[in-house]
């Protein structure tokens, strides 16, 4: 589809006083769910939700529709756990606000460990970035941060321009491994000391004997322990086997982030329900964490029964969108294409628990669509359509308005004259 | 061609000498060039593929062709080719075939995979202008990203130091085979490049080291080193013009490099972001008489896309990287696109990236796919240009590699299908007419020294 048929659209229905309405007609649907792929139907949005999906759906009166002429729809794409909204230039210190970094005090870590550190009060929606991941076809991202072994936590955030996470829901954060010697005494066996020291004290404190944690550090570990899943940031297979053994004495629920040689334990992983954000592009050795690296460990894990879903390990903020790419490249190597799908779609959401809210292509769910030029997971492909909640979203971004800006032919004024 | 090979050759035109001149004392012999390359083309048998689709690298695709390969070089390229009794037939039924990839790009060997302290080598950042270090003293062949980039179709790239440094000292090309030495692995009679850097590395390397502290301290920087340079290359000129007699000069290896860049024997790769940088480092080849090859990572370039034509300049892109710096937020993925529009325009995808180089193909799909969004229609025979042809121009090797032209270097790629897919894959890939990476075959698959005993793979 052109860029000016497109625009043309987006005209006639910004003016449309049901801006939450659409039926988009004879599209190949990808649910993401299990009625999989879906030839020549339709889907009739309503008020932000899918209420109906199937062929030749009848076409309510005034109902703006849409004719995808056969292109493919998918669940709008999960951005990977990033710091969009967090981060505007990743070298300008005034700009970052995802890892809180406080200095070690003489008597030990109280100050680094604080699981009560929220970072989604630091998310600015009005960041570029959100734009630039809509234009990619992303319509939901993990705020994520990583500056401790308890890291604190973040949220999943639409990126609509809300304030506020999905279902308000917080995700605790744990960093284990190489990249957090500093912070552990230098060995990594102290990682695992100082998480269980800190989760005992969250438990069952000793008066007058609190080392670790702030009273809200404890509350805020404790609910987490309770309720919510942690997101470990961990790559060797001995340390997955070691945070799998953390996980069941506490009876905590973890997912795993990074996870390079998380195929070596793909079965126990499997059994203990443990799902895992990977890099499926990742092959190089990068460190001694690492050496275990292959383009397969999306696949392997899957065979084993695994939920995958992607992040992108390199610029995850920036080039967010770069996470079809990893999806596909996945599939190029022995994932099955609807498990590479559901690695930004629904698994994602599952994992990070705002799956009634954002995830498939199902009646009841919110409608978060993407039309395709083609295959959503072929870099081949581009996003052509989105809509949030029903809403459809401008494929605009400030890098589309650079383009735009310097593709106008010369008019005898500089560019700055431009649009 | 280095100053000595010059030298060399200046001598067989001139030193022809009449009698009464042979009295004089004998000049000084010209010195081989040093760490020349060793590299040896491995032994292969003649190739035929057979009725795939080619890309040619010079904007040319041919339908149901035939590529032969014979004694390391392209025999020939066209329908329904003969083939010597010993050649080995590929059926590429299906199969796309295209010049090897050849990255302008590249930190392997110098910032090696595992990426820790010992192996952070690509840096000379003790001081602003370190024209005097050669990358290739730095290049660990055992880094087990070559074997990556060999997987991804790389059969040649460039490996630069880092940014760090105005000028950060020469580059090295090498041929992508598996070696114990770099020497093993040194594109032969290629010329050597140099890396020079703008913005704000340098800036924020040296503001507290001495500066240069700001963009006016970088150009002073380039400006003094030039400057500099001018007089030593005079006296070295003077002594090779005048027979090598007497004293030679002292020599100095980082004005050895700087007067290698005024003679126009080193080519100038520049680290450059934005539109007005590049438009200053411009001024600054013109007022001391260089070429620049190309710019690199030039996020802005598409700004400047008529006057990079006008002027001969490369610029070597990333399809979609942007924001990490203010001095990249400006980047767009139909960038490479726009550059590549006007009459002359030379666009070229690289890496800068040991996962990038895996896959420069999807890289050149991506900017296909957005100036689609943009009503820029581009063909494939085009876009393989920007990881080819224009590259091995950039580097000063295209009259040696880069496309599948009679009596070119046979590093060709046979991919499974198009290679600007996600699902691209490179199943074979030939360096001078051996197949040293077969995807169907484990014996033909290199694998570092490092991944011995330990590798992810099956």
């Amino acid at each position: 589809m052109s860029r000016s048929l497109i625009f043309i659209g987006l005209v006639a229905f910004a003016f449309n006083a049901q801006a939450q309405n659409v039926l988009i007609k004879n599209a190949t649907v990808h649910t993401a769910s299990s009625q999989g792929t879906l030839d020549k139907a339709d889907v009739l949005v309503q008020g932000g939700i899918i209420r109906a999906i199937g062929r030749n759906l009848a076409n309510p009166s005034g109902m703006k529709t849409l004719d995808a002429q056969g292109k493919p729809l998918t669940p709008g794409l999960f951005a990977g756990i990033s710091h969009i909204g967090l981060e505007e230039i990743s070298q300008e210190d005034s700009s970052v606000d995802y890892d809180l970094n406080l200095e070690t005090g003489d008597s030990g870590l109280i100050e680094t460990l604080r699981p009560e550190f929220d970072v989604t009060r630091a998310y600015n929606p009005r960041s570029v970035l959100l734009a630039v991941a809509r234009v990619g076809g992303m319509s939901f991202t993990a705020l994520g941060t990583d500056g401790a072994l308890l890291a604190g936590q973040g949220g999943v955030m639409r990126l609509d321009g809300g304030y506020e996470p999905i279902a308000g829901k917080r995700m605790p954060y744990i960093s284990i491994g190489a990249g957090k010697l500093g912070q552990s005494g230098s060995t990594r066996a102290a990682q695992f000391m100082l998480l269980e020291q800190a989760f005992n004290e969250a438990k069952a404190p000793t008066p007058g004997d609190e080392r670790l944690l702030t009273g809200q550090g404890r509350n805020a570990l404790n609910q987490a322990m309770a309720s919510q899943r942690f997101l470990v940031s961990v790559n060797r297979e001995a340390d997955i086997r070691q945070v799998l053994k953390l996980a069941q004495k506490y009876g905590i629920r973890v997912a795993l982030v990074g996870a390079s040689e998380a195929w070596r334990v793909a079965d126990q992983l499997a059994a203990a329900n443990v799902p895992v954000f990977i890099d499926a592009m990742e092959a190089l050795p990068s460190g001694f964490d690492q050496i275990g690296s292959t383009l397969e460990n999306a696949a392997r894990l899957q065979r084993a029964g695994v939920s995958v879903s992607f992040i992108n390990g390199n610029d995850g903020t920036h080039n967010a969108r770069k996470i079809r790419q990893i999806a596909g490249n996945a599939v190029s190597n022995g994932l099955p294409w609807e498990a590479g799908l559901a690695g930004i779609t629904s698994a994602p959401a599952k994992a990070l628990g705002v799956d009634a809210q954002v995830r498939s292509i199902e009646v009841g769910k919110s409608a978060d669509l993407v039309l395709w030029t083609g295959d959503p997971l072929d870099v081949a492909s581009t996003a052509a359509a989105m809509w949030l909640q029903g809403k459809e979203t401008p494929l605009v971004s400030r890098q589309t308005q650079l383009r735009d800006r310097y593709l106008a032919p010369a008019n005898g004024l500089p560019r700055a004259y431009q649009p | 061609m280095n100053r000595l090979t010059i030298a060399a050759a200046v001598c067989a035109a001139l030193c022809v000498l009449p009698a009464h001149a042979r009295k004089k004392p004998d000049p000084a012999p010209a010195k081989p060039a040093p760490y020349a390359s060793t590299y040896q083309a491995i032994p292969s048998v003649p190739v035929l593929i057979q009725n795939a689709t080619v890309l040619t690298g010079t904007g040319v695709r041919l339908d149901n062709a035939d590529v032969l390969m014979q004694d390391g070089k392209i025999q020939s390229v066209g329908k329904g080719l003969g083939a010597p009794a010993n050649a080995r037939i590929v059926n590429g039924a299906g199969k796309w075939v295209t010049p090897g990839i050849i990255d302008v790009h590249s930190h392997l060997g110098v910032y090696a995979s595992p990426g820790i302290q010992a192996t952070s080598d690509g840096n000379e950042a003790t001081a602003p202008v370190t024209a005097e270090v050669w990358a290739e003293h730095s290049v660990w062949p055992q880094d087990t990203g070559f074997a990556k980039a060999l997987a991804g179709g790389v059969t040649s790239l460039q490996i630069l130091p880092g940014s760090a440094n105005l000028v950060g000292g020469r580059s090295v090309i090498l041929k992508n085979v598996a070696a114990t030495s770099y020497q093993a692995m040194k594109f032969p009679n290629a010329p050597h490049g140099v890396k020079m850097a703008c913005g704000e590395n340098p800036k924020r390397v040296y503001g507290e080291k001495g500066g240069p502290s700001t963009r006016m301290g970088n150009m002073a920087g380039y400006r003094a080193a030039f400057i500099d340079a001018q007089d030593y290359r005079r006296k070295w000129d003077a002594y090779e013009n005048g027979g090598r007699r007497g004293a030679a000069p002292d020599q100095d290896l980082s004005k050895d490099t700087l007067a290698g860049i005024l003679r126009g024997d080193i080519t100038v790769n520049i680290h450059c972001y934005r539109a007005d940088e590049m438009a200053a480092m411009i001024d600054l080849s013109k007022e001391f008489g260089f070429q620049i090859s190309s710019f690199h990572h030039g996020v802005e370039a598409y700004k400047i896309a008529d006057s990079l034509a006008r002027e001969n300049i490369c610029a070597a892109l990333w399809a979609d990287w942007w924001g990490f710096k203010l001095e990249a937020y400006d980047g767009i993925e139909e960038n490479i696109a726009l550059v590549d529009r006007p009459t002359g325009g030379c666009a070229i995808v690289h890496s800068d990236s040991a996962e990038g180089i895996q896959r420069l193909n999807q890289e050149a799909a991506k900017v296909i796919a957005s100036a689609a969004r943009a009503d820029i229609a581009i063909s494939p025979e085009h876009a393989i240009t920007w990881l080819t042809g224009n590259a091995a121009k950039a580097l000063r090797i295209d009259k040696l590699t880069g496309s599948l032209e009679t009596g070119k270097m046979a590093d060709v790629v046979v991919w499974n299908g198009t290679p600007f897919s996600s699902y691209a894959k490179a199943e074979q890939v030939y360096i001078d007419g051996a197949l040293l990476y077969d995807r169907s075959n484990k014996a033909l698959q290199p694998k570092a020294d490092f991944l011995l005993g330990q590798e992810g793979q099956p």
